[in-house]
């Protein structure tokens, strides 16, 4: 039987380290492990996108990742993007836009969108639900998402032109 | 759900972890977008993974009359790789495109996917129309195997035990143009009926599917699409009868070659 060893990686910009068998998923790593509940576990099957984190900055599904596969990674969950207890722009936006209904998707949602942002800095909205695909809501009907990443990219265009 | 017990190793050369694979119930993790969900649902329970997620087994190279893509290359490098806006390798990058969904894209990669042989697989078709190439490596031993040579049946291929794709290579017909058309299941994003397309400046044409079978597979070279369906034998399911799918085939068929066509046109 395997035994539990130590894997390092950097979560929301603090090294931390915890003590994972290999078969243990990242998602399972981030919720029991360290705490961070907002990673959710919806299908459990890759498909729904709640369970998404950044790895390096890009979106992944933390489900569909074992843990010793991020070891030495820069992983971020929806709790590292408020700074000094002000929220990140895409979640400001969320919250304006009414981006969500019962919250369950939207951590996925808006990690998902901060790894589009990040390439696409003005997506239309097609390049949004393209982006989105993999990640399910069942409440918005979506509409009030994708106003929510296009008024997100617009604050942080503004931001950075600032 | 939480895959059975296995070990972990991260070699950190390609020939340690050749020399890890000869164990037979060892499996190479790449990506692991396939082969973790399998594992979720123990249909897969090996002994030990041999994580080559961070070899260097990456990248896009065109070199003389050849392209060389890393077996380690993700979906999201594909898509936007400079070398495979070409009309002739076209195909590659919006087949890359079309591939599961962001996340999916970040982590999958193109050797993976051609092992793991989902018999719905997008990037089997292309490899096939492409006239691909895999190299093999195995401990002490490396062989080249054309893609028709790899699929034998559902999520079953030619690869012998503890032999890893390392690279895909494609040849350059220079004035050539390729694409990729599908029509997905709305649900899975799989490909109902997918169909790569290759087009030379003399207008020879090489035509694969996938989706329909138990594997992509190539048209007869120059046929007809349609004709050729007609002869070939399609699976069908609850999601779609084998004559649908044959329909649809075509219809994808003939779109891809289209677009193959207008894009060897732009090359010459």
């Amino acid at each position: 039987m395997p035994r539990a060893s130590a894997v390092g990686l950097v979560v929301n910009g603090e090294s931390r380290s915890v003590e994972v068998e290999p078969r243990t998923l990242l998602v399972h790593a981030l919720r029991d492990g360290f705490g961070l509940t907002g990673a959710h576990i919806g299908c459990d099957t890759s498909q729904c996108g709640t369970c998404t984190v950044l790895v390096d900055g890009r979106a992944v599904k933390s489900c569909t990742m074992l843990a010793v596969q991020a070891e030495g990674c820069d992983v971020t969950t929806i709790e590292g993007l408020a700074r000094d207890g002000v929220q990140d722009p895409i979640q400001r936006a969320f919250v304006e836009q009414h981006g969500l209904q019962c919250g369950f998707c939207t951590p996925g949602m808006i990690l998902t969108a901060s790894d589009l942002l990040s390439r696409v800095p003005d997506p239309d909205d097609a390049t949004i639900r393209r982006a989105l695909k993999g990640n399910f809501c069942r409440c918005t009907g979506y509409q009030s998402i994708v106003d929510s990443v296009r008024v997100a990219a617009a604050t942080l265009r503004e931001g950075s032109a600032a | 759900m939480i895959p059975a017990a296995v070990e972990h190793i991260r070699p950190s050369t390609l020939d340690e972890a050749l020399e890890a694979l000869g164990d037979p119930d060892a499996k190479a993790l790449a990506g692991g977008q396939s082969l973790l969900p399998v594992m979720k649902l123990r249909i897969v329970r090996p002994s030990v993974l041999v994580d080559i997620g961070r070899l260097e087994l990456g990248g896009v190279r065109l070199m003389n009359d050849e392209l060389r893509i890393g077996a380690l290359t993700t979906w999201d490098e594909l898509e936007s790789a400079p070398e495979l806006q070409r009309p002739s390798f076209a195909a590659i990058a919006e087949c890359a495109a079309e591939i599961g969904d962001l996340q999916v894209r970040n982590r999958g990669t193109l050797g993976g996917s051609l092992a793991h042989a989902d018999p719905a697989s997008d990037m089997g078709a292309v490899a096939l129309a492409l006239g691909a190439h895999l190299t093999l490596r195995a401990a002490g031993a490396e062989r080249a195997l054309s893609a028709e040579e790899l699929f034998l049946g559902p999520f079953t291929t030619a690869l012998a035990p503890g032999e890893l794709i390392t690279e895909v290579v494609l040849p350059l017909v220079e004035g050539s143009g390729s694409a990729y058309e599908k029509v997905e299941h709305p649900a899975s994003g799989f490909a109902l009926a997918g169909a790569a397309a290759c087009v030379t400046a003399e207008g020879r044409q090489r035509v694969a599917v996938t989706g329909v079978g138990a594997h992509a597979f190539l048209l007869p070279l120059d046929a007809d699409p349609l004709d050729a369906l007609a002869e070939a034998e399609i699976y069908g399911d609850r999601f779609a009868p084998a004559e649908y799918r044959r329909h649809v085939a075509g219809v994808v068929a003939g779109r891809a070659l289209d677009r193959a066509r207008k894009r060897a046109k732009e090359a010459t």
